[in-house]
């Protein structure tokens, strides 16, 4: 899948008010044409099943722990406890797990940024010795599914003395050949003589590639951020193996550690689910087109 | 002079530039892949000293009836999830590819399980299947069915997980088929339809064959996903009921990190490294013959 510098990301863009000015009505028109189109009764049924485990979720973690076991759900506009919400940051260290989750995943954007982006560049644009060989180690290494190496990974980890520390999440994921292919692949597509003209005036690599190229690869590292986001904030694996004390949890861990002892309380679970969630969602309802865009280009991880 | 042409040289700057991001992927990505083959040779708990074995490792996996096990559930999950969630989401795609009132609300709700971690997916479903009080087993009751165990069932366990990760990942392969019809050029649909295409023999003919390249990726990533599936069973089922649901990431992991026997688990990471590779070959392979790519 080639990333394009233009605007028409795949399935972002619906398409709207050019309608009236095509030629001649296609079945999609005709379609719009009625009220109601007999695609609903697809639809409907669809995007309910979608809903639904979101919809339960959202309206118990609002109920007593009483109320949760009733059906149809007795949720009354009177009734509706936020206190769930508190309950949760007063019985685990929540807030911690969430400002943890904060600094891995914010670090680890801005590294993926910084090291992609030069590493992209030197790929793109430099001629270096053994360039063609190891970019091709380093795309080899995205047909590695993690699961493969996470044994020696945790010992090379281990030995350089960060189990059990943010930096066991953070510095192995600081770069990545996804970013690397995607930032490379869009510097390609810029016009290399707006970079040579900069270069003849006197100003050095880094300038060109701060001052010239990366301003104009805006499209290309906001999906690489939000990619990069959603990996680091929903990884649940690696974690797992680095992490062991509760303080140095991310959310997903904590969220399973918070099973474990609310089991029964699922009101209060469901209330931290929700928690869990927000970010990401808000993030996918600022940038839903970088996410569709980024989601369409992870292709390249196969 | 010369020291100067060097400093300036494009290998100079060309290898600072690609040092940071390539010594990271050499230490974290590169050197593990043969350290878990050499691993693989060898017995170790991880503490002690590695002891070497030849092919020891590789011998006991073939006789080991819980890898067996493992791995015929993962083959099980991947013949179920691939063709559910592909198709499943071919369907979604033509559905939402259309003007139609409401269409972005429909998109939305398909989108957004995919940026759900699995463990919220999983907490969210434990209590919508839960078998005395959640939703799913209370309108089965309405119809004088159930209640079901659901993951708590040796036979309906994994398929459970089936339908639940289908539920995460169907907008995935929603939004690449968008994107893939988009690509359809309107020229030829009309043209199909001048020549008095029907419905369905416009998708047999016209429509299919042009998401051929988007369905061959499809099948491709979905199997290799399939095959490291592993948080869904940690955190709801542990592998059981029994080990109903022992499937092969879980299985290595519980061995290099619960049980303390890496040196086998690296084999079996290993193993999964050429079976996922090889399955990948084939299916490019078969693809070849059977993708029309329009270009």
């Amino acid at each position: 899948m080639i990333i394009q510098p233009s605007t028409d990301a795949p399935g972002a863009d619906i398409p709207t008010a050019d309608a009236a000015r095509l030629p001649r009505p296609t079945a999609r028109e005709r379609d719009a044409a009625f009220l109601f189109s007999r695609w609903h009764l697809v639809l409907i049924p669809i995007a309910i099943a979608m809903l639904i485990p979101m919809v339960w979720m959202l309206v118990t973690s609002l109920e007593t722990l009483n109320q949760t076991r009733h059906f149809p759900p007795e949720l009354l506009p009177h009734s509706v406890r936020v206190r769930n919400y508190t309950d949760v940051l007063r019985d685990a260290p929540f807030a911690r797990w969430f400002v943890n989750t904060m600094i891995v995943t914010v670090v680890t954007v801005a590294g993926n940024l910084l090291f992609c982006s030069l590493a992209g560049y030197a790929f793109a644009r430099i001629k270096f010795f053994g360039r063609e060989v190891v970019f091709i180690l380093i795309l080899a290494t995205l047909m590695i599914p993690f699961q493969v190496v996470m044994i020696p990974t945790f010992l090379i980890v281990r030995d350089l003395g960060m189990i059990n520390t943010l930096g066991a999440l953070i510095v192995p994921n600081l770069a990545g050949a996804f970013g690397i292919f995607l930032l490379r692949q869009f510097f390609r597509t810029l016009p290399v003589e707006l970079e040579e003209a900069a270069r003849i005036d006197g100003a050095s690599r880094l300038g060109v590639l701060f001052k010239i190229v990366l301003p104009l690869s805006g499209p290309a590292l906001a999906t690489l951020t939000v990619i990069t986001f959603l990996w680091t904030w929903n990884d649940f694996l690696w974690p797992l193996i680095t992490i062991y004390t509760p303080n140095n949890m991310t959310l997903q861990l904590g969220l399973t550690t918070f099973q474990g002892t609310h089991q029964i309380s699922t009101n209060l679970l469901m209330a931290a689910n929700v928690m869990s969630m927000l970010p990401v969602l808000l993030l996918f309802f600022l940038a839903q087109r970088f996410f569709i865009r980024g989601i369409a280009t992870t292709g390249l991880k196969g | 002079m010369r020291i100067r042409r060097i400093l300036e040289s494009d290998h100079l700057s060309g290898w600072a530039f690609a040092f940071p991001a390539v010594f990271l992927i050499f230490v974290f990505g590169i050197v593990p892949v043969i350290w878990s083959a050499l691993l693989s040779f060898q017995k170790t708990n991880l503490l002690s000293v590695p002891r070497w074995i030849g092919t020891a490792n590789y011998q006991a996996l073939a006789s080991d009836p819980l890898f067996k096990q493992s791995a015929e559930h993962s083959l099980v999950y991947a013949a179920l999830f691939v063709p559910l969630s592909v198709a499943g989401g071919l369907f979604t795609a033509i559905a939402l590819n259309r003007r139609i009132r409401g269409v972005r609300f429909y998109r939305t709700a398909v989108f957004v399980p995919v940026i759900l971690s699995t463990i919220a997916t999983a907490i969210m479903f434990l209590w919508l299947l839960d078998p005395n009080f959640g939703l799913v087993n209370f309108l089965l009751g309405r119809v004088g069915l159930g209640p079901y165990g659901f993951f708590d069932s040796a036979t309906g366990a994994l398929y459970s997980i089936v339908g639940m990760t289908v539920w995460g990942w169907i907008g995935f392969d929603v939004i690449i088929y968008l994107a893939a019809l988009q690509g359809i050029p309107p020229a030829l649909v009309e043209a199909a339809e001048i020549d008095g295409a029907r419905t369905w023999g416009m998708f047999r003919n016209i429509t299919l064959p042009l998401l051929g390249p988007a369905t061959l990726f499809l099948v491709v990533w979905s199997s290799i996903n399939a095959l490291q599936l592993f948080d869904e069973v940690y955190f709801i089922t542990k592998g059981g009921p029994g080990t109903a649901t022992y499937v092969v990431v879980y299985y290595l992991f519980s061995l290099a990190f619960q049980q303390g026997v890496a040196g086998y688990a690296a084999a079996i990471a290993y193993v999964l490294l050429i079976a996922t590779l090889s399955l990948t070959l084939v299916q490019l392979w078969a693809g070849k013959r059977l993708v029309y790519y329009a270009s």
